[in-house]
């Protein structure tokens, strides 16, 4: 048997954020010429550990050998030099420019500037591992896969014989996946070793040779593709269920509150982001919705609440006072107000979009109400009413109402938003990622208040990413796949298995070969 | 109507040649992603930097000892030391200090206006000297100098090498600077660091450098332009706030260029001759006209500014990241 | 394989007391009237005790030169308010010169043609300040409109604006100038005094000053408990969060510059009809611009605002004096002026970022 030669090896790699360990003692390898999947849960640590190969983070602990010669990775640059090129989620790209001048960005070859010599050199990279690139076009006329493209041909144009791609798919249809995937194949017979990080299986499965698995921070560890199919990628993946011990009583008389039929909605690129989802949320239980980051979630929620624009579908309300319907779809944020319809919505970006991070608790609680009062003035005392309600019962910690809430702790901050939102006596409440970076204690104080609103008959519509505190907190889950919705399951029955199989799977249908 | 070209275009181009540094200048700068409102204020000290550069060599050589590349090189000196003086400041406050670029901006502009002005009219006081006003006729005698063929060539030799050799200068650099934004790497770093300096910070260029060198490179191109009012369009003789509101016009003219230097070499005298074509026109009793034919420069930048937002041509937009600052974000 | 370690890093503040940050922007001015000092000894021999007397006694040594002084401030500090609405929402107006313009243009225009025609002077009053509002107002309409549709750039924008105003006010300063070729239009209206602002008390800056006093208490109610002001605030920190409280945000950023732009107007019509009695094409004298800083180093506080424009009037009053009694060029108050700005300004970092000097020892 040929001794396999490693490209990359990592030993004992541990990374803190704060008191967060977001990479614990890791040992990673990637043997020259394979293509390996890092696969793991939002949050499991998977970007971090590849940001400290690429030079982003540098590691507290542990040491990197790259052709098994220790080697430091301080910056960008020291990792080019070790031959080494990342692409990230978020391409770093100058719109204006075009493919070559991106390309050669940042480079200083000898003699002057050439476009057309780099430009043949660009195309001579494409020919060989079939890109689809013109090397004279703007960026700001491509599509994302095409940018996706100038970034990897960027990496290989600077003569990296290592890649990783961060989620490389998350932004791709599946045809352009198929291409990217064969890029990648011919990248590896060319030698080249490839790092994927995914969470999606059927790829982990098409495209690797080998998976490797983190949870929470922690190398589980590694197997052959050809030894795993989905069902043990996925035990890996989520691990066994912890139980967590929230307090979940049965829905109170769930009635339908809000309906939402057949919607669709496209990105200021054309890019479909949701397409045709039904369900119903139903007052008095919490509706979970599961899915990989970036299935549609924050599209879902904000085409709600009126903020991203609706293509097609409608969106019915169900009024519990006077028993009509409305439908909320075409009306924005002020419209639905105005409609007397009180609906609570806690956005995943809490202080780019749901605080004022220069004002303090009372400013931020006018936000809803600065409207309700007659006349030209804002009325501030029902705001520090609440803002005083929501710091004594939160146990915001704060020096004062009028202390700006950017300078408060992360968990602070939240308490206020979901303060805030629950003080208008919702009858929808929508939260994204509500706990999202949240201590354990904080957590379960927005749990609690979770549920307290659905006793009071509430609908709760909870996106999390947390499969345990989806399973444990929720009545019923709507699982969202690729902008679909891949299926509705009841949570107290379904296990994290049956979730986690969902998750991957566009439609709810098996796409496994 | 011959006759009247050949007088009227060297007039334009003498107006154009202090708008043509001042834009080159400000075009650089603005390429980093620096909106530097300060130029109106570094063309004055750049102005004043000359003649006092001048006026202490002239006041204080014997007659008739003066030195032309002395008389040529000094004031030139003092000029680009007091532009780049200021363009450093500028970088200062908005690169290091992180502080708004419109009100430093506004600040410098203040601040050199004043310092131009205070100079200018107590020069020869506080200097002492024994003149009754700052006439530098020797330094811009030297600054002058045309061709001295130019004149036995007709309206050939009166249109085109009339000129001093500051004039040339300017379209030279105006050339050169559009072909090292457009040809070289250095101008593609540049340009990527208005556009996005996030993306040229990863790309491993230096931002803070390259904000640093284009300001003050820009400054001292536009700080020329003062020079070349004073020493050569005004023949040395400094008059209180005589430079006016040629440096708002110079900004003006970035924006009628989008961001182009090569295009303002034809645009600046476009927008000289606009300015002095009041003096030109057969008005009659309706004076008044000549300071609505002053506006055209502005509103036909208005329109263009307006044009290109409205057509949302990429290409055409200020740079991205202008006006803004940029730090990496703290880990 | 080394890599270079900075010898400090700026970290951003997360709390200053707000007595430690007047603190340091106390320290700054300090510093900046030492260097003021430094430059004038240098330049005028004299020694600094003297100096700041005379500085003292050009701003406040006679009744006259009080009454000048308040008088500046008022003009200074209301265009600074009418600027200030558009700054908190973070248009960058620039062109309170131009829109300050406009309003007096529009209020000469008035008292010139109608000067004859109206008997009443609180009629012809009146509609001096609905003129000047008006095409203050449009003034600042123009740039909001094309920014809030297709983000038109404002600085840019209202920067040109300016000057197209100014030619505008001289082009009708030669249509009116009095006598014919003088290329001024001389006192308006000097027999009858129509549209003269009454002088309270035979003061003649008495009505402004108390206006200005009235705007400043006005502006700050404004934006502090109105929901226009607070519309403003939340704009001004982040759109998004804007739309998500059901904020019309196009509709915010023009209905805010028809103010700014309106209180512009009505500055240029105190100036018109108040102070100058004329117009001229230098009427503003860059106080539209010295506003922007004015509003800007005062963080958008309408009463911290009366603390900075009274100090850059206090400058350029007393660095005026100095100057005359020297005989130097009275452009030395705005050296003088440009020095306190940049130090107030380069101090703003100090109040929001530190310096954290490295260990000694190198880490990997």
């Amino acid at each position: 048997m040929e001794a396999v030669k490693n490209a990359i090896k990592m030993e004992g790699i541990t990374k803190r954020f704060g008191s967060v360990v977001a990479n614990n003692a890791i040992n990673l390898e990637l043997h020259e010429g394979e293509i390996l999947s890092l696969l793991g849960e939002n949050g499991s640590g998977k970007t971090t550990l590849m940001n400290m190969l690429s030079g982003i983070y540098y590691p507290d602990e542990g040491q990197i050998y790259i052709h098994d010669k220790p080697v430091t990775i301080a910056s960008p640059k020291d990792a080019f030099d070790n031959g080494i090129g990342m692409i990230h989620q978020h391409f770093k790209l100058v719109d204006v420019f075009t493919a070559t001048e991106n390309i050669i960005l940042g480079l200083n070859e000898d003699g002057k500037m050439n476009l057309k010599e780099a430009g043949r050199k660009i195309k001579e990279i494409s020919q060989k591992y079939g890109f689809d690139i013109d090397p004279d076009q703007k960026i700001y006329n491509m599509s994302v896969s095409q940018k996706q493209t100038v970034e990897i041909v960027k990496v290989l144009y600077r003569g990296a014989d290592i890649l990783i791609l961060d989620e490389p798919t998350a932004v791709l249809t599946p045809q352009e996946t198929d291409r990217l995937f064969a890029v990648m194949r011919n990248m590896q017979k060319d030698g080249k070793s490839l790092i994927i990080i995914t969470h999606k299986l059927h790829e982990v499965l098409d495209v690797s040779d080998r998976v490797a698995i983190l949870r929470k921070g922690e190398y589980i560890g590694d197997v052959l593709t050809k030894d795993a199919d989905q069902q043990s990628l996925t035990d890996m993946m989520v691990g066994r269920s912890v139980s967590l011990n929230i307090n979940r009583p049965a829905p109170v008389d769930p009635k339908p509150r809000l309906e939402v039929k057949g919607l669709t909605v496209y990105d200021e690129l054309g890019v479909k982001r949701l397409n045709n989802i039904n369900f119903t949320a139903y007052s008095g239980e919490i509706l979970g919705i599961a899915g990989v980051a970036g299935s549609g979630q924050r599209e879902l929620l904000e085409a709600i609440s009126g903020l991203y624009p609706i293509a097609e579908g409608s969106v019915i309300y169900h009024n519990p006072k006077s028993g009509k319907t409305e439908n909320l779809a075409g009306k924005d944020p002020l419209e639905i107000q105005r409609a007397g319809i009180s609906m609570a919505f806690v956005p995943e970006d809490r202080l780019g979009m749901g605080l004022v991070g220069s004002m303090g608790m009372t400013g931020n609680m006018m936000l809803r109400s600065w409207r309700k009062k007659k006349g030209i003035f804002v009325d501030k005392k029902e705001p520090e009413r609440v803002a005083n309600e929501v710091w004594k019962e939160l146990e915001v910690v704060t020096p004062s109402i009028d202390f700006p809430v950017r300078r408060m702790s992360g968990g602070n901050v939240q308490k206020v938003l979901v303060g805030r939102e629950i003080a208008q006596d919702p009858a929808v409440l929508m939260t994204a990622y509500a706990v999202r970076g949240l201590d354990i204690n904080t957590s379960y104080t927005i749990y609690n208040l979770l549920t307290s609103e659905k006793m009071k008959g509430v609908a709760v519509v909870y996106v999390g990413e947390d499969l345990d505190v989806l399973l444990e907190l929720c009545d019923r889950l709507l699982v969202l796949c690729g902008g679909q919705v891949s299926g509705v399951v009841d949570a107290r029955t379904t296990d994290k298995r049956q979730v986690g199989v969902l998750m991957t799977r566009v439609g709810g249908k098996g796409d496994e070969k | 109507m011959l006759n009247f070209l050949v007088t009227f275009i060297p007039r334009a181009i003498m107006q154009g040649i202090p708008l043509l540094y001042g834009s080159t200048g400000e075009i650089l700068t603005e390429k980093s992603g620096n909106l530097n409102l300060g130029i109106p204020g570094i063309m004055y000290m750049g102005a004043i930097g000359s003649v006092i550069g001048a006026f202490y060599y002239e006041t204080f050589t014997p007659k008739g000892q003066m030195n032309a590349f002395l008389g040529v090189l000094i004031p030139l000196a003092c000029c680009l030391l007091f532009s780049f003086l200021t363009g450093l400041l500028y970088c200062f406050l908005t690169v290091s200090l992180r502080a708004n670029q419109n009100v430093t901006g506004l600040a410098i502009t203040t601040f050199g206006v004043g310092f131009g002005n205070f100079f200018g009219g107590s020069l020869i006081k506080l200097s002492n000297a024994e003149v009754p006003a700052i006439v530098l006729g020797g330094t811009s005698g030297y600054i002058k100098t045309a061709l001295p063929f130019a004149n036995k060539l007709g309206w050939f030799g009166q249109v085109f090498l009339s000129y001093g050799f500051l004039a040339y200068l300017a379209i030279v650099i105006a050339i050169l600077a559009s072909y090292v934004l457009k040809r070289t790497r250095v101008g593609l770093h540049l340009r990527a660091v208005g556009e996005s300096p996030a993306t040229a910070d990863a790309a491993g260029i230096n931002v803070v450098k390259y904000k640093y060198i284009a300001t003050c490179i820009g400054s001292m191109i536009a700080g020329l332009g003062g020079l070349y009012y004073v020493l050569d369009y005004s023949n040395g003789i400094w008059s209180h706030n005589a430079f006016g509101d040629r440096g708002w016009l110079a900004i003006a003219l970035v924006i009628f260029t989008i961001w182009r230097p090569s295009v303002s070499v034809l645009a600046s005298i476009l927008f000289g001759g606009l300015y002095i074509l009041y003096l030109y026109i057969p008005t009659g009793t309706e004076m008044a006209i000549k300071e609505i034919y002053k506006m055209f420069p502005y509103v036909i930048t208005l329109l263009v500014l307006i044009i290109v937002s409205l057509r949302k041509k990429r290409e055409d937009q200020p740079p991205m990241s202008l006006g803004l600052p940029y730090f990496r974000e703290e880990r | 394989m080394k890599s270079k370690k900075a010898l400090f890093h700026i970290v951003k503040r997360d709390t200053l007391p707000w007595y430690k940050s007047w603190m340091i922007r106390g320290a700054a001015i300090l510093l900046a009237l030492v260097m003021c000092s430094l430059v004038t000894v240098m330049v005028t021999g004299l020694n600094p005790l003297d100096l700041y007397k005379t500085m003292f006694y050009g701003a406040f040594g006679t009744e006259r030169k009080t009454w000048v002084l308040f008088q500046k401030l008022a003009i200074l500090l209301g265009i600074s308010l009418a600027v200030t609405p558009a700054f908190k929402m973070r248009f960058w107006n620039i062109g309170a010169e131009g829109q300050v313009m406009a309003g007096g243009l529009a209020c000469a225009a008035i008292m010139i043609t109608l000067g004859n025609k109206v008997s009443s002077n609180g009629l012809m009053i009146l509609m001096m300040v609905v003129a000047s509002i008006v095409a203050g107002a449009v003034w600042g309409f123009l740039p909001a409109f094309f920014k809030a549709h297709w983000n038109t750039n404002e600085t840019l924008f209202t920067l040109m604006m300016n000057y197209i105003a100014i030619q505008l006010a001289a082009y009708f300063i030669i249509i009116w100038e009095v006598p014919k070729g003088s290329g001024k239009i001389g006192m308006i209206n000097q027999n009858t005094r129509m549209g003269w602002l009454p002088y309270l008390g035979g003061k003649q800056y008495a009505i402004i000053i108390i206006v200005i006093a009235i705007l400043t208490v006005l502006l700050h109610i404004y934006l502090k408990y109105s929901k226009h002001g607070y519309e403003i605030a939340v704009v001004g920190e982040s759109e998004r969060t804007a739309r998500y409280a059901g904020i019309k945000v196009e509709w915010v950023i023009i209905r805010t510059m028809i103010l700014s732009g309106a209180l512009c107007g009505f500055m240029g019509m105190l100036l018109v009809g108040g102070t100058d009695h004329t117009l001229s094409t230098d009427i503003v004298g860059g106080r539209g611009f010295t506003a922007v800083m004015v509003s800007w180093l005062a963080k958008f506080n309408p009463i911290v605002m009366v603390l900075t424009s009274f100090l850059l009037v206090f400058m350029q009053l007393g660095a005026k004096e100095v100057a005359t009694n020297f005989y130097l060029n009275e452009s030395f108050s705005e050296i003088l002026t440009g020095i306190i700005l940049f130090f107030i300004i380069g101090c703003e970092f100090f109040i929001t970022y530190k310096l954290q000097f490295s260990k000694s020892g190198k880490e990997a």
